[in-house]
């Protein structure tokens, strides 16, 4: 039976409640939802006024019917009259309503904003904390635009009450998350980190939390709040347990402020005063130490909420990466953890010792565990925690392990969820090139690859390998006579036929002289996996046997038949149809010298950075996109991590880019180069930067005239005793230089028709990549720098736009228009200027975009 | 944390609250995959998944299960505590909660969280601060203005 309710019953609320759950059915639960929706669209309608409490119910109604999963069209401006009502439950009630089902009325906002903002200066906190709610729960631009100012006053007056300046803080907070450019820093500020040492603890925890945030956005704002963080932790952490009462909890001190605390302390380096850095160590002993101590409580909150603490103390250990003893005894604890019989610690073990391998100090301490971790891999019945030992296993492969830890994936490999099979392919396809001292085991692994997964070995995967084997003369036998073996099983999966077609093709003549691998052995094994394969296998397969002709002169006759036959030079694919064609002809009438010219090997290819470790990085994180926006980092390793913030007028930009050593030693020799097609002029950069600093640098940027390259940044220094060379494409697109411009939908149509020349117009018909959604794509075009038209088209659906395209020497205007076909998951972009690389290039951009 | 969600063993969502702003569809999207995928874990399986890019945390108590949705930096134990602590809210506000409570009195369940957490982060972490404040709204609600409203 439900709970007496507390306050205010709503009997016409728990009724209906009750006829939904005895609704036998979706259709009964949908007729009686229907009706009530009837019923209370005709009360809002009525002449009679209702009352509060009745509207409050309403409203309640609504919004349990909108819980439910169905689409509530009406009741805001109901909600919203319940804003301003004196009785607290129905100000709560409008308050949840509209925070919930949010709304984008202009004028809805507008009155929202004015009974938040009355509810703010009532002086009343009971009232303060309901509007400060609202604002943290719904967190819009336009709320932001109407209280960021406001809040920090709030935060930091002497007369608010404790219970208010918790929600300020934390409302703060998140306007500051999706408005950061409207909460600015100011004098505020520094009250703010003096809340550390507020009496309040409550107080103390919400601005650890916006401290932590906001000094993500201006480190050097908050640098002080690291001494005050350290000594509170330190208070904290050596208390007896009566010391806190209401913060204690089960037994452990303040666990949620001091996890906080220490969260604060990892957006900062170690402490350069050495009296801090020194009590923040005895700070992090004592947490340590506490780990051995026999618990106090055998309740799992006790030991969780401990092991909290301990688990965020250990972060901030491998984050500062500096006291070798301290990371010891952190790699000791984690190493307990891994064979504990709880399994979320044996969970959390793996994932934090991941994040230990990559440190310097403690790399070879996590290696000691490896055989804990393959048992882990063997033994977890838990698919959760399977894959964290893969991760740890990747992250502490070097050249001593390497061959264990590969065969350790691979045979586990062999059973692995479908789900994580990709990812554990391009881990296992990385190390093995990483650590590949002896070619052979690299190639043997690829196979082994493709044997077990093949489905889920991705090009980049075996194109890399083709690359490598073309690169390294010591491995094509090797390569050659080890495929053509993996060819003889009876089902072999496409992507071995599509590597041993083209190894064959290339290095077939070094396994040739053995009777059982000639060169007519080797083309009946490739021709009958033929009928097999996708159109774009056999195509690669075609191309294997032209250069068979060329190799092996006595199998010419062979191959030429197969090459004539109806079902080659008849296929209904094109492509297919046509390199028959071709290559038929070209084995008739080329004299065998220009064959072998034509068939030549295949040159080296150059070296470059392995594709396969940016789809890695692609798949674990967010990949920005900057076609759209002009800010966010660009490149990132264990190094160095580049941002960038960038500014456009016209034809002129100017990028401030933002170079930060994440390490703890310094780099030497810091320099950078740009090479392009627009006038690019660099201010210098310092030689030197900081460990854990970050240096900016100003590039001006002129577009000459328009271009497709994107400017290419080097960037050279010296790292302990190494040259390290990146090299990253700036995020300069012709659409940076694109202004949006407004006209008439009769001008539009005069300037469309004026620019119908065939080679003034670039048109493409594509896929949508994303979800089809008219506000994001409205948003996308925007960020391109088109005026959005409307009224132009007539199908509303569609978009128009015009803008243009700003050189040093010309302005090429552009008209663009795109139509969506949701039913087709489709679009049609037509875009039409004056240049026709202009129309080309901004096509191109534009379409990936959606 | 970006979202919390509590829902039934038949996969029936009790409360949502999400701390980051996503559409409608989205979040709708978001619940069917992530309901099934816990519904699908074992008894015996870690409180922890990596789901999409972030990190899920849940725990079953009784007829519902708390899940959580978390950032690469957060912390996992803390939050299965988060979790407890706001069960332990409801349990002392409704005196022994159940499923039922939270069915038919949903917006106190809204109500209490908002006291406990916002934004995402932890605002009260002393019990007794968050029901007495929970405790006070409550009287407000008892007290009838003296006049009633004149109808003519």
């Amino acid at each position: 039976m439900p709970a007496v309710s507390k306050g205010d019953g709503m009997r016409g609320l728990a009724v209906f409640i009750s006829d939904i759950r005895n609704c036998k059915s979706k259709e009964s639960e949908v007729k009686r939802i229907n009706k009530e929706l009837a019923n209370i669209r005709s009360k809002f309608k009525g002449d009679k006024a209702l009352d509060g409490y009745s509207k409050k119910k309403y409203v309640c109604k609504l919004l349990f019917i909108f819980l439910l999963g169905h689409d509530i069209d009406f009741g805001h401006m109901e909600a919203v009259n319940l804003l301003s009502s004196n009785k607290y439950t129905e100000k709560q009630i409008g308050y949840l309503f509209i925070s919930v089902l949010v709304n984008s009325n202009s004028d809805l906002i507008r009155l929202i904003n004015n009974a938040i903002k009355n509810d703010l200066a009532s002086r009343n906190s009971t009232f303060m904390n309901l509007a400060l709610h609202c604002i943290a729960n719904v967190g819009s631009r336009e709320m932001a635009e109407a209280f960021a100012s406001e809040i920090p006053r709030i935060l930091v007056a002497g007369d608010t009450m404790d219970s208010v300046k918790q929600s300020a803080a934390l409302c703060l907070l998140r306007l500051n998350r999706t408005s950061p450019d409207l909460v600015p820093m100011g004098e505020w500020t520094a009250r703010v980190v003096h809340l550390l040492n507020d009496q309040h603890l409550g107080v103390v925890t919400a601005a650890t939390s916006l401290i932590t945030t906001l000094a993500q956005k201006s480190p050097d704002d908050f640098k002080t709040s690291v001494s005050l963080a350290v000594a509170r932790l330190s208070r904290i952490v050596t208390s007896a347990s009566i010391d806190l009462q209401d913060y204690t909890y089960y037994f452990v001190a303040a666990p949620w402020l001091s996890v906080k605390l220490l969260r604060l302390l990892q957006c900062y380096p170690p402490p350069e005063d050495t009296s801090l850095r020194s009590r923040l160590t005895e700070c992090l002993e004592t947490i340590l130490n506490k780990a051995q101590e026999p618990p106090k409580s055998k309740k799992v909150q006790h030991s969780n909420a401990k092991n909290a603490v301990l688990f965020e103390a250990i972060a901030l250990i491998i984050h500062h990466d500096s006291e070798p003893n301290l990371l010891v005894r952190a790699c000791n604890q984690l190493g307990q953890f891994l064979q504990h019989r709880e399994t979320n610690l044996r969970y959390l073990a793996l994932e934090s010792m991941c994040t230990l391998a990559s440190s310097e100090f403690s790399h070879e301490a996590v290696k000691t565990h490896i055989e804990t971790v393959i048992n882990a891999l063997k033994t977890e019945r838990d698919v959760s925690v399977r894959q964290r030992a893969v991760d740890l296993l990747y992250a502490m492969c070097d050249r001593s392990n390497s061959k264990q830890i590969v065969a350790e994936m691979l045979s586990y490999l062999e059973t692995a969820d479908y789900s994580i099979r990709e990812e554990i392919v391009l881990k296992v396809a990385i190390l093995a090139e990483k650590y590949a001292v002896d070619y052979t085991w690299y190639v043997d692994t690829i196979l082994n690859l493709i044997r077990i997964a093949g489905d889920y070995v991705s090009e980049e995967v075996w194109y890399r390998v083709i690359q490598i084997v073309i690169n390294r003369d010591d491995v094509q036998g090797y390569a050659a006579k080890t495929v053509f073996e993996a060819l003889q099983a009876p089902a072999c999966h496409e992507n071995l036929v599509k590597v041993g077609g083209y190894i064959l093709g290339e290095f077939g003549n070094l396994i040739a002289g053995d009777p059982r691998s000639s060169p007519l052995v080797q083309f009946n094994l490739l021709h009958s996996k033929f009928h097999l394969c996708s159109v774009p296998t056999r195509a690669l397969l075609l191309s294997a046997y032209i250069k068979f002709i060329n190799l092996f002169p006595e199998v010419k006759g062979t191959i030429q038949d197969v090459l004539r036959s109806d079902s080659q030079l008849r296929n209904a694919d094109v492509e297919l149809q046509q390199r028959a064609v071709e290559y038929l002809r070209l084995s008739c009438i080329a004299s065998t010298d220009i064959l072998a010219t034509v068939l030549e090997e295949m040159p080296p290819f150059p070296e470059r950075e392995s594709s396969i470790l940016a789809k890695l990085k692609k798949k674990k994180g967010s990949s920005k996109l900057f076609v759209c926006k002009n800010n966010g980092i660009i490149y990132e390793n264990q190094l160095l991590q580049i941002g960038l913030k960038s500014e456009y007028r016209q034809n002129l930009g100017r990028m401030y880019v933002f170079y930060g050593n994440k390490t703890s030693t310094q780099f030497l020799s810091f320099s950078t180069s740009v090479t392009l097609q627009l006038n690019v002029q660099e201010k210098p950069v310092d030689p030197l930067i900081e460990a854990g600093a970050q240096v900016q640098q100003i590039l001006n940027i002129e577009c000459v005239s328009d271009f497709s390259d994107a400017p290419i940044l080097n960037i050279q220094f010296r790292y302990g005793g190494t040259l390290q060379n990146i090299a990253v494409k700036l995020p300069v697109m012709l659409n940076k230089f694109f202004q949006p411009t407004e006209m008439t939908s009769q001008d539009f149509f005069q300037r469309w028709k004026q620019l119908g020349a065939p080679q003034q117009e670039v048109q493409k018909i594509f896929k949508a990549k994303n979800q089809m959604d008219t506000d994001v794509s409205k948003a996308k075009l925007l960020g391109f720098g088109v005026a959005l038209l409307d009224g132009v088209d007539p199908n509303p659906a569609n978009f128009v736009g015009a803008g243009i395209i700003h050189t040093k020497t010309t302005q090429v205007g552009c008209l663009l228009r795109l139509e969506p076909n949701t039913q087709a998951q489709m679009y049609r972009l037509t875009l039409r200027t004056s240049k026709e690389s202009v129309s080309q290039r901004l096509v191109e951009l534009l379409s990936e975009q959606f | 944390m970006q979202f919390m969600l509590l829902f039934s063993r038949q996969g029936k969502l009790r409360l949502q609250k999400w701390y980051v702003p996503l559409s409608d569809k989205e979040k709708k999207k978001i619940t069917r995959e992530l309901v099934q995928t816990v519904l699908a874990r074992k008894p015996k399986m870690c409180s922890f998944l990596e789901w999409r890019d972030l990190k899920i945390v849940y725990k079953r108590y009784a007829s519902l299960y708390f899940c959580c949705a978390i950032e690469d930096q957060d912390n996992e134990l803390i939050t299965l505590e988060i979790i407890h602590r706001y069960v332990e809210l409801l349990d002392k506000y409704f005196g022994s909660v159940c499923e039922l409570d939270i069915i038919f009195n949903f917006e106190k369940a809204y109500f209490i969280l908002d006291e406990f957490l916002l934004g995402g982060e932890a605002q009260e972490t002393s019990k007794k601060n968050v029901l007495k404040a929970i405790e006070q709204a409550d009287l407000l609600q008892e007290v009838r203005p003296a006049l009633t409203e004149i109808k003519i």
